[in-house]
């Protein structure tokens, strides 16, 4: 049943993925790369949890090519994803792979990871990503291994190259900015911007379709987005969900959530309401307009509980 | 819709899907794993309580929790007992857990004893029993079955390293209007990450030390409402709701103590001062 849903999600991809064009002689299904803008490749997740059948490819991931050089810009869920991109950016250039950005800590993004070790990239990450690879690393590779199948889900591969406040990267005549965010939608979120071609890489920050995961802080998240709104971005690519979108239009929906979010939990709390009986009754207007909702929802109404009764 | 729904955690600190992957490999017999959690409940009450006999509760117990949680790591636990029966203590037990006394309570004179809420920490699917001993020390359990994991091991998330930061801030809210010499709800919330011993750094297989509240008193006015032994199955910045009974304005004041000995107090006014309602 899985297997039927998420096939029939990867063929629907195509169809809806707007702005984007599947690059010619690249097959169809969950591997393709579209063209988001010039020299920008990306991979659209299925929009489901990790199954054997999907392979765990169920985040946006792609990279930049530049003059000189390609930066991967999260490399996949699991080995066989950062392999069958790799495959992929080897069918549109021969460029070497130098940078291997790793949005956040969380295992559909990065697992991929080990299959660019043979390119000597500089892995980078957020200041915080090693010590929350240390807390979660191994524990996120048993989880994936025991639904993938035993060493599918790949090697923790811990960053060579760590960003704090920003950076820059060099891809020739293309230089990338990044940017290491404040606790947010997690504690280590990285993202991208490209000047050339006006268009931002947030990652998880921003989720289209798709209902937000949180694991960090939700204010935090709401003043990261007002900030990447200035950045002078005309299209993001998100983490989750279509794989380009218009900026900062394309935030409309993640900014409602997370404004029902906060406004109805702090009701709920004001109310002096139990935080499992506000699991059910705050952001329920929300219900209907993202996948995955009842599967993560609670969650999201939990972690933001905690945050907001400590006001 | 086992994978999926345990999956539904993916990426986040808690382990429902672990949860979801054990769903899916539960053996057929239902029977057997019943019989073996029956077995289970037989070691630990021989263990805690000895040879006491523990009568079924359930016609003024009550205990109340997520049948499936949607965070392992904070499962709300809700207990009500009908007040027909004076109670001195309440032992909450979370039969799979490491540790699987999760809390003793003891009640003063300054309780209202009827009902009880805190947080825990379930590793694998359980079943969670509450027991009371009455004034005249007489035992009676009631339970709840609960399907959840990984509680226990799951990693630190940024409220903890947040707790860290702001370790033994304490907080109380009431709620009802104050009226002397009438039951009061409370909620103590303490800011303490309650390590358990279980969190491994992957990077050195290391675990991180062990560092968790061991005991919480509560008093009004130098009366004990309640005194808790507590043990590693609380959740992170533990929250505890309770009912006291205040003759006239006072203060409710609450102590602390961990695993490094340190102790965190505090005191609070009753009835709380003017303040947006909360």
């Amino acid at each position: 049943m899985a297997s039927r849903r998420e096939v029939l999600l990867g063929l629907g991809a195509g169809i809806t993925a707007g702005c984007s064009a599947r690059l010619p002689g690249t097959p169809p299904g969950r591997f393709a790369l579209r063209t988001v803008a010039p020299g920008i490749y990306m991979r659209r997740g299925v929009d489901a949890d990790a199954t054997a059948a999907n392979g765990n490819s169920i985040a946006n991931i792609g990279c930049i090519v530049g003059r000189d050089a390609v930066a991967v810009v999260d490399p996949g869920g699991c080995l066989d994803d950062g392999h069958q991109l790799r495959a992929r950016i080897r069918e549109i250039t021969r460029l070497p792979i130098r940078f291997v950005v790793m949005s956040h800590v969380h295992p559909d993004h990065i697992f991929g990871a080990g299959a660019f070790l043979k390119d000597e990239p500089q892995f980078i990450g957020h200041v915080r990503l090693p010590e929350a690879l240390a807390q979660r690393g191994e524990y996120y590779q048993k989880g994936l291994d025991a639904i993938l199948g035993k060493d599918r889900a790949g090697p923790v591969v811990v960053p060579t190259q760590l960003v704090s406040g920003g950076a820059h990267i060099d891809l020739g005549d293309r230089v990338i900015r990044l940017t290491a965010h404040p606790v947010a939608h997690s504690d280590c979120d990285l993202s991208l911007f490209d000047p050339a071609s006006a268009t931002l890489l947030p990652a998880d920050l921003l989720f289209v379709e798709r209902i937000p995961a949180l694991d960090g802080r939700l204010t935090g998240w709401q003043s990261e987005l007002r900030a990447l709104k200035t950045i002078g971005a005309r299209r993001a690519v998100p983490g989750h969900g279509p794989v380009s979108v218009e900026w900062p239009a394309g935030a409309q929906d993640l900014d409602r959530y997370l404004d029902v979010l906060l406004r109805e939990t702090r009701i709920a709390v004001r109310k002096g309401m139990d935080i499992s009986d506000a699991a059910g009754t705050v952001g329920q207007s929300e219900r209907g307009l993202w996948k995955l909702f009842d599967d993560y929802h609670g969650h999201n109404v939990t972690q933001a509980f905690k945050e907001v009764e400590w006001d | 819709m086992g994978l999926n729904r345990g999956l539904a955690a993916w990426g986040l600190v808690l382990c429902s899907w672990i949860a979801g992957a054990r769903a899916a490999d539960e053996p057929p017999s239902a029977d057997a794993e019943e019989a073996a959690r029956t077995a289970r409940w037989s070691e630990l009450q021989q263990a805690i309580f000895g040879a006491r006999v523990v009568h079924d509760g359930s016609a003024w117990l009550g205990i109340d929790a997520p049948q499936r949680a949607l965070d392992a790591a904070l499962v709300p636990v809700s207990l009500t007992m009908s007040g027909e029966r004076p109670i001195q203590g309440l032992y909450l037990i979370i039969d799979n857990n490491p540790g699987p006394l999760a809390g003793h309570f003891l009640f003063g004179p300054r309780a209202d004893p009827r009902s009880l809420k805190l947080r825990v920490r379930v590793n694998a699917y359980t079943y969670i029993h509450a027991v009371a001993e009455t004034s005249d020390g007489e035992l009676y359990a009631v339970a709840r079955f609960v399907k959840a994991a990984g509680g226990c091991s799951a990693p630190a998330g940024a409220d903890q390293q947040l707790a860290m930061q702001d370790l033994g801030h304490i907080k109380v809210r009431m709620t009802g209007p104050f009226v002397a010499g009438r039951p009061m709800e409370a909620q103590l919330m303490i800011r303490h990450p309650n390590f358990n011993g279980m969190q491994m750094d992957q990077m050195t297989h290391l675990y991180t030390p062990a560092l968790f509240i061991r005991s919480i008193d509560v008093n009004f006015d130098g009366t004990r409402v309640l005194h808790l032994d507590s043990d590693i199955s609380l959740s992170s910045d533990p929250v505890i709701s309770f009912g006291f009974i205040a003759p006239g304005k006072g203060q409710l004041q609450v102590l602390v103590r961990d695993t490094q000995d340190d102790t965190f107090g505090q005191s609070f006014d009753v009835p709380a001062p003017a303040a947006p309602a909360g």
